[in-house]
């Protein structure tokens, strides 16, 4: 246990990506079976233990330390586990702060495997009295799921994928078909199997992704245009047994939208955007405002389904039953989707509609005249382009329509005024300069419902990492998308460049803070 | 009649004596446990406190008139019998043992209970009536051994020769203290210090302390910084000053540093757990071994230690003071 709960330490107290990647990475190499292969579980979300919960920890504690000590203790500390790790007494028999080594990572998830809920308290006791605090806390957020030391699955896998020279797509690819603790992927990895085969389970493919378009423009007879929707990027798997939706990042996002899932019974690997029905709009797709309530859902009710029902908007095909379309051109691959799409379920599967245009200029006209909510602009593919992972030049681009709008880091809150005093209201925000740090560019007090702005209130509040005087400084870790009439020289900020009429167009709670936009990216906008 | 002890928000008031005990206003007769800015002020007309006390203070705000009283020296002010006991917690630092009608009063301004090669090691005192700090008076916080984490500091130094650790150390007691742990270690090379740290430092090599070979943090190019310890106060961490060493581990020297978040919301990568002030386990050590028959709590987390002693059947009262407890020292 001593290395995992040093391996956790570590992640919480390093800054850098590339840090965490090498904890991460010697750690694989270094921990023996199956303990690693348990830790790699957990990292990744994978680890499911379902006797203990939050109030096992609780009625644990309360049996060993006061109770008004216990609350003092948990109001200061803030986070529960932490608290019971810090705290905890050990019988009086043991050395007070030692992890005696008595138990390795996978005897406790054996452990509280075999638990019940009843006898759960007394078990994760027992295994307390052998730990340190460090230990502790590892011990209890392994049990209660959601490690939180800052780190996307997407990420453990990268670092599992340095630790013994792999590409993590490769991983990826393999993923779905293994269970923890993943014998299989440490043999393959450490070249004493051959790689499990991925066959008949439904994994990720990574994602092709667009540049902005910075050309005056580009030629209608290379490009094909078509709409870029204001959802979620999503990506359907299907295997005809089983269907799976996964986030940009390779998450799996299925259970947020059982609806969907159910509703594709295909054999085929599809790209589209997840969005959902307004009812304003005739039931045409609603803003991303709307889809708002859907996301980071980990159990979605009945009624939430009937009042947001979502559906994706398809965009390519990458894969028809087993056949791989990815290496053909866009105009082939948007030939199957085509012969696809009238197989599905229509209320939950529509396709993306190309934009004719004889020109560019008029491609311009339209895209300025569009007034559809979930219109984020418009997309340009080359129409010989194979579905290749990444950003590659030239292939694709983004044309996103006015006003300007860049994704930025929230970096300082401020409590509002009048009907929103009490709240958190006013954000400070930044984007990254080329050595990583973070530099305001700018401040908006609006742009959010009144439900964003419970949910911006409350981020705030549980993120605060300084207090100066009414200003609170958060944690690096929330993308705001923020739009602006245009952008200008300034001494104001630190960045030298001020926005004009910045709002906040939307939480980008799907993006991750290093991918917000840089400095540099925004200085070209100024005119 | 009120007692000849008076908690104040200002200070605590020595009526027959006509002196205040650490107050954070000037006044013309002031008791004064130990030179930390919370406990010294500036201004006072006249100053009691421990040689080395004096000197601090003197080195922090300029000349001030004051007596030295030497630990275990017994000086009387009209009736009140008055000594100074070591604290333990930086140097020069006491508890004021104050003597009246028959009645012993200890205020222990702020304390420790481990070993600490830059002063004197606390001595408990019985009395009837303890005034103790609860900096960190809540059971979360239980430091650990000292020697440990200066391994895990050197440790670092040693994993990463092509970086250097800069430490956040109070500039007062933990910088010192710190570098004498790291010698105690084995740790022989020259330490670099930030400027704000010199003159402190020299003051200490005065007193008999010895720090070993020290040299400024800056004037160096980054390379030659590689594999060094730099200590520097908290403030300066993340510092632009910071940005000239190779690479920095960042670690602070606290006893906050037990929390994770609060190592977080410094931006600190290795933090390490070394505190100048009792921690829970000391606190109430040090309250069933002097017995008082009643304890006052002047400043940090009151109310635990104030419901800890309430569970015990020990009197207890919490003492609203101002201006104590500086975030940067612990």
């Amino acid at each position: 246990m001593r290395a995992f709960s040093r391996l956790l330490d570590g992640l919480v107290y390093t800054r850098s990506r590339n840090g965490k990647l090498d904890l991460i990475a010697s750690y694989m190499r270094s921990a023996p079976d199956p303990d690693r292969g348990w830790a790699l579980a957990a990292l990744t979300g994978n680890l499911d233990l379902k006797a203990v919960k939050a109030s096992t920890i609780a009625e644990m504690t309360r049996a060993r330390v006061d109770p008004v000590l216990f609350e003092m203790s948990r109001d200061y500390v803030g986070d529960l586990a932490e608290t019971v790790a810090l705290l905890w007494p050990k019988a009086e028999d043991q050395p007070p702060e030692v992890d005696d080594g008595s138990l390795t990572l996978s005897a406790i998830v054996d452990r509280l495997h075999a638990t019940s809920r009843a006898a759960a308290p007394t078990t994760l006791a027992r295994m307390m009295d052998h730990l340190d605090a460090s230990g502790r806390f590892a011990l209890l957020k392994l049990a209660t799921g959601g490690l939180r030391v800052g780190i996307s699955a997407r990420l453990a896998k990268t670092g599992f994928a340095q630790a013994f020279g792999l590409d993590v797509d490769d991983v990826e690819e393999c993923w779905h078909a293994l269970a923890p603790p993943y014998a299989d992927l440490f043999a393959w990895a450490e070249g004493r199997s051959d790689r499990p085969d991925p066959a008949g389970t439904p994994f990720f493919r990574p994602f092709m992704l667009a540049h902005p378009l910075e050309a005056e423009s580009v030629d209608l007879s290379d490009y094909a245009a078509e709409w870029k929707w204001d959802g979620i990027r999503i990506q359907i798997v299907g295997t005809g047994a089983q269907t799976r939706l996964y986030s940009r990042a390779g998450d799996d996002i299925t259970g947020s939208f059982p609806d969907i899932a159910e509703a594709f019974r295909h054999h085929a690997v599809l790209d589209g955007e997840l969005l959902v029905k307004g009812e304003f709009q005739g039931g045409e797709a609603a803003s991303f405002n709307a889809l708002q309530q859907r996301l980071g859902r980990k159990a979605v009710t009945a009624k939430m389904m009937d009042d947001y029902p979502a559906f994706v908007r398809l965009y390519d095909i990458l894969l028809d039953a087993e056949e791989d379309l990815r290496p053909l051109p866009w105009e082939q691959r948007r030939l199957r989707l085509e012969a696809t799409v009238p197989q599905l379920d229509p209320h939950r599967f529509d396709i993306s509609a190309l934009i004719e245009a004889p020109d560019f200029d008029s491609l311009a006209e339209i895209r300025a005249g569009a007034r559809d909510a979930a219109i984020e602009g418009v997309m340009l593919k080359r129409r010989d382009s194979p579905y290749v992972a990444g950003r590659k030049a030239a292939l694709w681009y983004k044309w996103k329509r006015d006003p300007l709008t860049a994704d930025c880091v929230m970096m300082y809150a401020q409590r509002g005024h009048g009907k929103r005093s009490s709240f958190y209201s006013d954000y400070t925000f930044g984007c990254w300069t080329a050595d990583g740090e973070l530099l305001p560019v700018g401040k908006a007090y609006s742009g959010f419902t009144d439900e964003e702005l419970k949910w911006l209130d409350r981020f705030v509040r549980t993120n605060t990492v300084n207090r100066f005087g009414p200003v609170r400084e958060v944690e690096k870790s929330l993308v705001l998308e923020v739009a602006f009439d245009s952008i200008h020289e300034s001494k104001r900020h630190k960045s030298g460049l001020a926005m004009r009429f910045p709002r906040i167009a939307r939480i980008r709670k799907d993006k991750p803070a290093h991918e917000a936009d840089t400095v540099e990216g925004l200085r070209r906008l100024v005119n | 009649m009120p007692h000849w002890i008076e908690p104040h928000p200002t200070g605590i008031y020595v009526r027959p004596a006509d002196a205040w005990i650490d107050p954070s206003v000037p006044r013309e007769r002031a008791l004064v446990t130990h030179g930390h800015a919370d406990h010294a002020r500036g201004g006072h007309g006249h100053v009691w406190a421990t040689e080395e006390t004096l000197a601090i203070m003197a080195l922090r705000y300029g000349t001030a008139s004051g007596t030295a009283v030497p630990y275990g020296e017994e000086i009387r002010m009209n009736g009140v019998t008055i000594s100074y006991v070591p604290a333990g917690h930086v140097l020069g630092s006491a508890q004021i043992l104050l003597s009246h009608a028959g009645e012993r009063v200890v205020v222990t301004g702020d304390y420790k209970r481990r070993p600490d090669p830059t002063c004197k090691a606390f001595e408990p005192v019985p009395c009837d009536i303890f005034v103790t700090e609860a900096t960190f008076g809540l059971p979360v916080f239980r430091h650990p051994d000292t020697g440990s984490e200066v391994d895990r500091l050197l440790a670092a130094l040693h994993a990463h020769p092509d970086r250097c650790v800069l430490v956040g150390a109070y500039a007062l007691g933990k910088a010192q203290r710190l570098i004498c742990e790291l010698r105690a270690r084995g740790h022989h090379d020259p330490i670099h210090i930030h400027g704000a740290l010199e003159r402190m430092c020299a003051l200490y090599e005065q007193f008999g302390v010895a720090l070993g070979e020290l040299r400024p943090a800056t004037g160096l190019p980054a390379g030659d910084m590689r594999g060094r310890i730099v200590v520097s106060p908290p403030s300066a961490l993340n510092d632009r000053w910071s940005r000239r060493l190779p690479d920095p581990i960042t670690a602070m020297a606290s006893g906050w540093m037990r929390v994770r978040q609060r190592a977080r919301q410094r931006n600190v990568e290795l933090p390490l757990i070394i505190s100048d002030h009792a921690d829970w386990d000391e606190l109430t050590d040090t309250i069933r071994e002097v017995a008082p028959s009643e304890t006052w709590i002047t400043h940090g987390r009151e109310e635990a230690l104030l419901h800890w002693c309430m569970t015990h059947q020990m009197r207890a009262r919490a003492l609203a003071l101002v201006g104590r407890e500086d975030e940067d020292e612990g």
